[in-house]
């Protein structure tokens, strides 16, 4: 998967939640959503650019894959 | 001549639940108010003579052959026009009536050829039937210094010029009675007026447009006026080449998302025509140039009627059996997912084959392969509308029947081009619209029904493209701060905590005409207007395209469509609604049969354990919970290396999907690509297996069209290459080791119906019977469901969303000053595997690049000037356009050819919810260039060396 792509793609889903949800409950909405749509490795795969802390992720999205990673490891 | 098993009434149905008693020749009969005698007495089954008067026109009541008799009334009325009344007795057989009509047939005679053989219409000429009745061989009216008619049709078409110059149709103006059937037809039924009556008296002709060639003028043949014609003076060229029809088998059209319903008309093993059934209930007894007469690909010699296999894509194909082309896909299939694991293959449906089929291929991805891998060419046109309407009403799917727009009083017409791309349903609509109903168009560009003959959009909102949403929020801000919300339906139906949540949203300043005035290029005041000649329609309905969906803001276009709706009080009813206009013919079924990765058949998530225990259950597998990958998803996991083998039915992913460059990296890094189509497509060319596929005429089925109507597909000849495409799914399943049982279509209608809750009432039985089912179809509402959310919506309430308008990444700049935005054109369809396969091409032979005086004089650009195309995905050449139905800034090509290489410039930008392509905002550059790129010219000699022949080859069994 490109990377530049999924970061992209994680973004533009926050920036449609945020005027909606707010700052606060955006993360969890744009975390449900990917949850719902995105294919596995593609969740893998943007934990994976996160962890780098050098992806251009805007701050909800930053946060929402914060979520999914906090779920991925509590699944094991 | 009219379909050969149709039997003619002579006027439409009057619409009243009062009925009147009337008495025809003894007979009693109870018809409905405002009926005609005519009409009537063909119900009592008493056929009254007739030539100018057919069910499907008003009546018009100039061949004055109807006459009859009416107690207690003087004279002959006309039966067409004459009405019923309570208590009237009539007489249609009298010695004074036969002396009567006998005078008028003889008149025609005497202007018309009397030897019927070997004419196309023979055995179905109204004329002939009438001199027939009447005993008339000859006619007394042949004046001495008037010359006697031809003696032949033969002769009469070497006297008198016929104008061959349509490729699908003759008119010999001989022949012609000029009953006005096709004018008139012209009008009522298509809405081109494109036919007159020219001159007076006996000189009297049909002139198309002004006395021109049919394919010079602005006739758009589709053939209404052919059908209408009750001799041999309009005709299918086809009745010359092939045997006359003796059955017709009634199916449904395989082009755009209206779903005509046709019948194919057959004679031995050829089919001679194609009619549209006249109780056709998606196109009411109308079709167009495509679905009536472009048919003819279904026997081009490009079919491919034998498998193929090849090792590598680098080597040549290799005809095979279909066991051993079956076998030699299940073995790599397994191959690759032992090796990668089950992830690693997957499986795209389409919208052009059945929903039976479309559901077996998603049945095979998840319950043969194992994962939930699979989606369907909806992801790049409507998959917006699925999320936007679900999320929003609580279906993924359009409100309303299309005959519902005869109640609207404005229709709102948002990034759609009914006329080009629908074009059946725009006949309806420009009825609707010269009964008194308004038009707004939103659109970047001045579609056809901005302003045509005997129309015009009451407002056109020529928006700059991507800007969707900024425009459809600002009209929301107009209908909240006007006071013009429907409180009291929002109250009752909606969420009351998103409404005023949305409510804020959309009054806030930034959101006024005013404020996004400079970034729609839309001016306030008429935005304003629009907003409100919406809002206070009565019955406001919204139809919608591709121009609303394919963009990166797509899915909050569609809430900001359904949240206008909602506030204006505009869904539940008739004459209203959300309306998507769906770009293919089972676009709905496919997405309906869970064919995207996420959703399982009826649109119920995968991570759903109750739904998918429903399924395990009948299926006997373990169903995957996570999604699975989109085509966009699957095409980067091919370029990563985690997805190696792919199963493509009747899909041209390497032609229709965007940046070329990205889909053809991609598809070649795949180990195994299985193609299923009935052409070597543009995607065949990186495939390691082709196997043969069949067209609509070829097999038995359902599809589903934008209104959620189920209809038949039925098997017109047998498949070319041996099987129907529903037959290969089951051998590759089988093959793959999860057998499949199914000896008809049939049965997987009733596994569909088994496992949809939607889908519980329908059956081939009920659809047989019923015409077409509507879906939902279930105990709630066993006939089906014309108008959807009718005093609930499907989600219980409607919930409004926040429409926060975000400007696509892609900007125009110095380097990619200008817009380039793409749509279709009426006679080609899509990629144009078919249509370029049919004398369509007489009428759009290449795709051209529009583009504004003003930006063309700028570049020094003319008129049919090569333009060099450039965008940071990449380049192509068209021949320029220059005209004023684009605006400065924006450029549009259509994508027909694939030597045009459209989606060689369109990037990867997506829209955000759903992956669905953003084809309709590209940055490009143009500049003026001496000739097309290199692969282009290969691409274009390829072709023309392939064109057929200026007819349509006869159908063979």
């Amino acid at each position: 998967m490109d990377a530049d792509n999924l970061v992209h793609m994680v973004n533009d889903i926050a920036d449609f939640f945020v005027p909606s949800a707010g700052a606060q409950r955006a993360p969890a909405e744009v975390a449900a959503h990917v949850k719902r749509f995105w294919e596995p490795r593609m969740r893998r795969q943007i934990i994976e650019v996160w962890r780098t802390g050098k992806a251009p992720l805007s701050e909800a999205a930053r946060a929402a894959v914060a979520l999914l990673a906090q779920e991925a490891a509590a699944k094991g | 001549m009219y379909a050969i098993d149709h039997h003619d009434l002579g006027t439409p149905p009057a619409d009243s639940a009062k009925l009147v008693n009337v008495e025809i020749d003894g007979q009693s009969i109870a018809v409905p108010d405002g009926t005609s005698v005519m009409r009537a007495a063909a119900l009592a089954g008493v056929s009254v003579p007739k030539l100018c008067a057919t069910d499907s026109l008003k009546a018009f009541g100039s061949c004055r052959l109807c006459l009859v008799e009416i107690e207690g009334r003087k004279g002959y009325p006309a039966s067409c026009t004459t009405l019923v009344a309570e208590g009237m007795k009539i007489r249609t057989e009298s010695e004074k009536l036969h002396a009567l009509r006998k005078g008028v047939v003889e008149l025609y005679v005497s202007e018309h050829p009397l030897e019927c053989e070997g004419c196309p219409a023979e055995n179905h000429c109204e004329l002939q039937d009438m001199a027939a009745v009447h005993g008339v061989t000859g006619s007394p009216y042949l004046a001495s210094d008037r010359r006697p008619p031809p003696v032949t049709h033969a002769a009469a078409a070497v006297e008198f010029e016929t104008d061959g110059s349509n490729p699908y149709f003759n008119f010999n103006p001989e022949l012609c009675i000029v009953c006005s059937r096709c004018v008139r037809a012209c009008d009522e039924t298509q809405g081109t007026l494109a036919l007159t009556v020219q001159g007076r008296g006996l000189a009297s002709q049909i002139a198309a447009s002004q006395a021109e060639r049919f394919l010079d003028s602005e006739c758009v043949s589709c053939g209404a006026c052919v059908e209408a014609c009750p001799t041999a003076a309009l005709s299918e060229k086809t009745l010359l080449a092939a045997p006359q029809p003796n059955r017709a088998i009634t199916t449904t059209c395989a082009y755009c998302g209206v779903g005509c319903s046709l019948k194919a008309e057959v004679s031995g093993g050829e089919i001679s025509r194609m009619v549209p059934a006249r109780d056709g209930h998606a196109n009411q007894g109308h079709a167009c140039v495509k679905g009536r007469f472009a048919y003819g690909y279904a026997t081009h010699p490009d079919r491919i009627k034998k498998p193929m296999i090849r090792a590598k894509i680098s080597e040549p194909w290799r005809e095979v059996t279909w066991d051993e082309a079956i076998g030699h896909a299940a073995r790599e299939f397994k191959r690759i997912q032992a090796k990668y694991g089950r992830d690693a293959v997957g499986g795209i449906t389409s919208s052009r084959c059945t929903n039976e089929e479309t559901f077996l291929v998603q049945k095979l991805v998840r319950a043969a392969f194992g994962t939930n891998n699979v989606d369907t060419c909806a992801r790049v046109c409507h998959s917006p509308t699925g999320y936007g309407l679900k999320s929003t009403l609580g279906e993924s799917a359009g409100t309303q029947a299309f005959t519902s727009v005869m109640k609207s009083d404005v229709v709102l017409l948002i990034g759609a081009s009914p006329t080009e791309a629908h074009p059946v349903f725009a006949s309806q609509l420009k009825r609707r619209l010269r009964q008194g109903a308004k038009l707004i168009v939103i659109d970047p560009r001045v579609i056809p029904l901005v302003r045509g003959p005997h129309i015009e959009a009451a407002a056109h909102l020529q928006l700059r493209p991507g800007t969707n949403v900024a425009v459809i929020t600002a009209m929301a801000h107009v209908v909240v701060t006007d006071g013009l919300v429907r409180e009291d339906f929002v109250r009752e139906r909606c969420e009351a905590e998103s409404f005023e949540q949305w409510r804020a949203f959309v009054a806030d300043k930034r959101n006024s005409p005013e404020a996004t005035e400079s970034i729609t290029g839309v001016p306030a005041q008429t935005l304003r207007a629009a907003a409100r000649m919406y809002a206070t329609a009565g019955n406001g309905a919204i139809y919608y395209g591709l121009g609303v969906t394919e963009h990166s803001q797509g899915s909050t276009m569609v809430l900001g469509i359904a949240n206008l709706a909602m506030a204006t009080g505009n869904v539940g009813r008739e004459g209203v609604g959300v309306n998507p206009l769906r770009g293919q013919n089972n676009v709905q079924g496919s997405c309906d049969m869970g064919s995207f990765p996420h959703e399982l058949p009826g649109y119920r998530h995968v991570a759903d354990a109750a739904v998918r225990g429903t399924f395990e259950a009948d299926w006997g597998v373990t169903l995957r919970e996570e999604p699975g990958l989109r085509i966009p998803n699957m095409f980067e996991a091919a370029l990563d290396g985690s997805f190696r083998g792919l199963y493509v039915q009747g899909e041209d992913i390497a032609q229709s999907d965007p940046n070329t460059q990205h889909v053809v990296d991609a598809l070649s890094s795949l180990e195994c690509l299985v193609v299923q189509d009935i052409f070597m497509n543009e995607t065949a060319k990186f495939a390691h297996v082709l196997l043969p596929g069949s067209s609509f005429l070829e097999k038995d089925g359902t599809f589903t069209n934008a209104e959620r109507r189920i209809s038949r597909v039925r098997k017109v000849i047998e498949p070319l290459a041996g099987l129907a495409d529903w037959e290969v799914t089951v051998k590759l399943s089988n093959a793959l080791g999860y057998p499949m049982h199914y000896a008809h279509p049939s049965e997987i209608m009733d596994e569909i119906a088994r496992l949809t809750p939607t889908f519980t009432g329908v059956s081939y039985e009920k659809i047989d019977r019923l015409g077409s089912i509507q879906w939902p179809c279930n105990d709630a509402a066993p006939d089906g469901t014309p108008t959807m959310h009718i005093g609930e919506f499907v989600r219980g309430k409607g919930k409004f969303y926040i429409t926060q308008y975000v400007p696509t990444r892609e900007r125009t700049g110095q380097r990619f000053p200008l817009l380039l935005t793409t749509g279709r054109i009426l006679t080609q369809y899509n990629v144009g595997a078919q249509t370029r396969r049919t004398s369509n091409t007489a009428w759009h032979s290449e795709d051209r690049l529009e583009i504004h005086p003003h930006d063309a004089e700028g570049r020094g650009i003319v008129d049919g000037d090569w333009v060099g195309i450039v965008s940071r995905a990449g380049e192509t050449v068209l021949r320029a356009l220059v005209t004023e139905r684009m605006q400065p800034g924006v450029v549009y090509t259509t994508f027909h050819f694939p030597e045009s290489g459209a989606n060689v410039v369109t990037t990867e930008n997506s829209d955000w919810a759903t992956n669905c392509p953003e084809y309709k905002v590209t940055a490009v550059q143009v500049t003026k260039v001496d000739k097309p790129l290199d692969w282009q010219e290969r691409y274009r000699q390829s072709r023309e060396a392939r064109q057929p022949a200026h007819r349509p080859a006869p159908t063979t069994a």
